[in-house]
């Protein structure tokens, strides 16, 4: 059964054996923390779409399969199609009395790392939201592609080493800025977006039930740690979570109808960024005194997005 | 329940209108699609029926042709029927969703109309976007008019959802001259056309949840090659089915099907295979060749394009003298594919037949019943010689100066 109140975490993380614990994904990987999350606060039948990326090539690795539920996977980019058709599918048998089991809910999920999400599979997601599907698009936001050995995504941070823009002598590594896709996919008519961690399990299980008791399209855009490109120790990734959202470098917050802001998590205490920063590999070149401008730069930017993120709850425009 | 059309007897329809009409009748659950010239009508028909309460399923409009195909996939993953149409550029975009909806089993009809590929850009018909989906394990049929437009889309559900066959159905007709040229047309009702392409039989379907199953598995070199050659005999095993399924629809329309169409070969000396429009051009010329020079002409036509019909083939062109193949499509480096593969069938006969390749009608550049006359005399000059005259490949009906290539050392 699935839960109905969020309490008990060790309930809650044997709640519903719809992801089986038989995959490939890294030990360490926040991956499999948020998809049994998902499966966890749900009674639902699930359709599952996911893009081509770490946990598709770790979770369905014929003869073998680790989804006890629906599951398509078709190519890198058109997994919000893929939700998108089978929703489709799901409403004209509806409407024909075709289906198996008609009483039964349904909900359509579709699964994309950042690569997929914020790059090759923008505008399929785009327009799976404008065309107001009713499903739930989660991107499990590892700010690379971490599936092909670290290339960098539109998604990864300022100052981080991966392998196509890797810090060097006279380099700092990833010069953009990470894109904003909350404020894309709220413009684009998601009904309720939200930026989720797994370190704050019990806001990201009410997340996730209200997303799929939304009618029409939702965006979580769920961080995951990546111990194996960020470069920290497995045993880790909700201590780098913690730092992730204390920091503030990743803020919780919720979208509602693209406009109405809300802050899900405060910290009690805010960290430096540089302890977020400090605790992986991917940035530990930005602490030779040659890259300490872009230390100070983060804490700006990430002080500017707070005060920014507060203006705009406070504002109820 | 949609609202039923009365239709006429005879109606006068392009390809684009009878095409729509039939996915129409199919009662079709999911058609997630995107417009591109010249099939941008049959979508547009299709609104106007959901439009006017004439479809009860879902009518998606993607961003783009490779979202279409992805819808299309989704759709029929989750277990009904599904159908949708491009050309062209819309269809090169789809390419990556077709082999995977095709290595997903997943029975969708694709209307492909027939256009050019850019670059230079392009409207007008010709087979470049059929012959990029050759190898894409779809079963492709071919249409030559307004009326097959109609019948093979009917015939199309009939294939691809067989419970031994599974695949995909992509149903050709040419751009403009088929997809756009008012021809009457012989429809059945919409209670006959239900009936002869049947109630939907889901397989693996994900909306049922006592079974869930998984679609699009990673499989690397302990099994992918098991699963392509098990794709590729569903494809060889559609042949008497598709077979099977012309001879039921002939009972329920009078209309008879092969998977190669022939015309005047019995004592055929000289024949042309062609596709689509070029075919009924072929038969004309033929015939009147036969009446003013006496020249033994026939015409072979491929219905079925894949899976190849290679004994179909071989046993229409097995007692003529000498076949030209032709391609409407930029062979890019290499014979046309019409002569290559006719080229593998004939090879396996005794006789041999002189080959030769004739490209033609690119980007819709028309072709003349004169044009085709000319290369039957060509023809006539090689089975009369024993042996190819001609270099083996020629460019017809060409501005400026004559092109032609690959020389032959038959002799």
């Amino acid at each position: 059964m699935a839960i109905t109140s969020v309490k008990n975490l060790k309930e809650f993380s044997t709640a519903n054996e719809r992801f089986e614990g038989a995959h490939l994904l890294c030990p360490g990987c926040a991956h499999s923390m948020i998809v049994r999350e998902l499966m966890n606060c749900s009674d639902d039948n699930l359709v599952i779409a996911a893009n081509t990326g770490c946990l598709e090539v770790s979770t369905a690795v014929y003869p073998y399969t680790a989804w006890d539920t629906s599951w398509i996977h078709i190519g890198f980019e058109n997994a919000a199609t893929a939700a998108s058709g089978a929703e489709a599918m799901y409403k004209a048998r509806k409407r024909k009395g075709t289906l198996k089991n008609p009483d039964a809910p349904v909900k359509f999920v579709a699964f994309g790392g950042d690569g997929s999400t914020y790059d090759i599979g923008f505008q399929w997601l785009n327009g799976a939201v404008e065309r107001g599907h009713d499903f739930t698009y989660i991107c499990l936001d590892n700010e690379v592609y971490a599936n092909t050995g670290g290339q960098r995504s539109s998604s990864t941070p300022i100052g981080s080493s991966s392998t196509t823009a890797p810090a060097g002598r006279v380099s700092y590594g990833e010069k953009q800025n990470k894109k904003d896709m909350m404020s894309i996919m709220a413009a684009s008519g998601a009904k309720y977006v939200a930026q989720v961690s797994p370190n704050k399990w019990k806001n990201m299980a009410q997340v996730f039930q209200k997303s799929l008791a939304t009618e029409g399209p939702c965006y979580i855009n769920a961080i995951s740690a990546c111990c194996t490109e960020w470069k920290f120790d497995p045993k880790d990734t909700i201590h780098i979570s913690d730092l992730a959202t204390d920091s503030l470098v990743f803020p919780l917050y919720e979208i509602v109808d693209g406009h109405e802001l809300n802050i899900n998590y405060r910290p009690k205490n805010i960290i430096p960024v540089r302890d977020y920063l400090g605790s992986q590999g991917r940035f530990k070149h930005l602490f030779k005194p040659q890259f300490e401008h872009v230390l100070n730069e983060w804490q700006t930017r990430v002080d500017a997005q707070w005060d920014y993120l507060q203006r705009r709850e406070a504002a109820r425009v | 329940m949609a609202e039923k059309i009365e239709l006429q007897k005879v109606e006068v329809w392009d390809g684009n209108y009878a095409a729509s009409h039939a996915l129409r009748q199919a009662q079709v659950d999911v058609v997630a699609a995107y417009p591109i010239t010249p099939s941008t009508p049959i979508v547009e028909n299709y609104g106007q029926f959901v439009a006017d309460g004439y479809i009860d399923g879902e009518f998606v409009m993607v961003e783009s042709e490779h979202a279409a195909m992805s819808g299309c996939v989704g759709a029929a993953a989750s277990g009904g029927r599904v159908a949708t149409a491009t050309s062209s550029q819309g269809f090169a975009l789809m390419v990556e969703v077709l082999y995977q909806a095709s290595g997903m089993r997943l029975p969708i009809v694709l209307n492909v109309v027939n256009r050019a590929l850019a670059s230079p850009l392009n409207v007008r018909g010709d087979h470049s976007d059929m012959y990029l989906g050759r190898d894409s394990g779809w079963i492709q049929m071919d249409a030559f008019n307004a009326q097959e437009a109609y019948d093979m889309n009917l015939c199309a559900f009939r294939v691809g959802e067989h419970m031994d066959i599974r695949l995909p159905v992509m149903v050709h007709q040419d751009g403009f001259i088929t997809s756009h040229t008012a021809q009457n047309v012989n429809p059945l009702s919409d209670e006959e056309a239900y009936k002869f392409v049947g109630v939907y039989n889901p397989v693996e379907e994900m909306l049922d949840f006592s079974r869930p199953v998984t679609y699009g598995a990673q499989t690397e070199e302990d099994w992918h090659y098991e699963h392509k050659a098990r794709q590729h005999k569903a494809l060889m095993d559609a042949r008497p089915v598709i077979e099977s399924v012309f001879a039921e629809f002939q009972k329920v329309s009078g209309r008879q099907y092969k998977r190669v169409e022939t015309y005047m070969t019995e004592d055929a000396e000289v024949i042309i295979v062609a596709l689509g429009t070029t075919v009924e051009s072929a038969r004309v010329a033929a015939k009147q060749l036969r009446e003013e020079e006496g020249i033994k002409a026939g015409v072979v036509a491929p219905r079925v394009l894949r899976p190849f019909p290679f004994d179909a083939i071989r046993d229409a062109l097995q007692n003529c003298k000498a076949i030209g193949a032709m391609d409407r499509s930029s062979p890019g480096g290499a014979l046309g594919m019409l002569f290559n593969e006719v080229s593998a069938a004939m090879y396996t006969t005794s006789a041999r037949p002189v080959m030769s390749n004739y490209i033609y009608g690119l980007g819709g550049r028309d072709l003349s019943i004169n044009a085709i006359k000319d290369i039957y005399r060509e023809l006539q000059e090689n089975a009369t010689a024993g042996e190819i005259t001609t270099p083996v490949q020629q460019f017809i009906s060409l501005r400026g100066p004559k092109l032609s290539f690959f020389e032959t050392r038959r002799s």
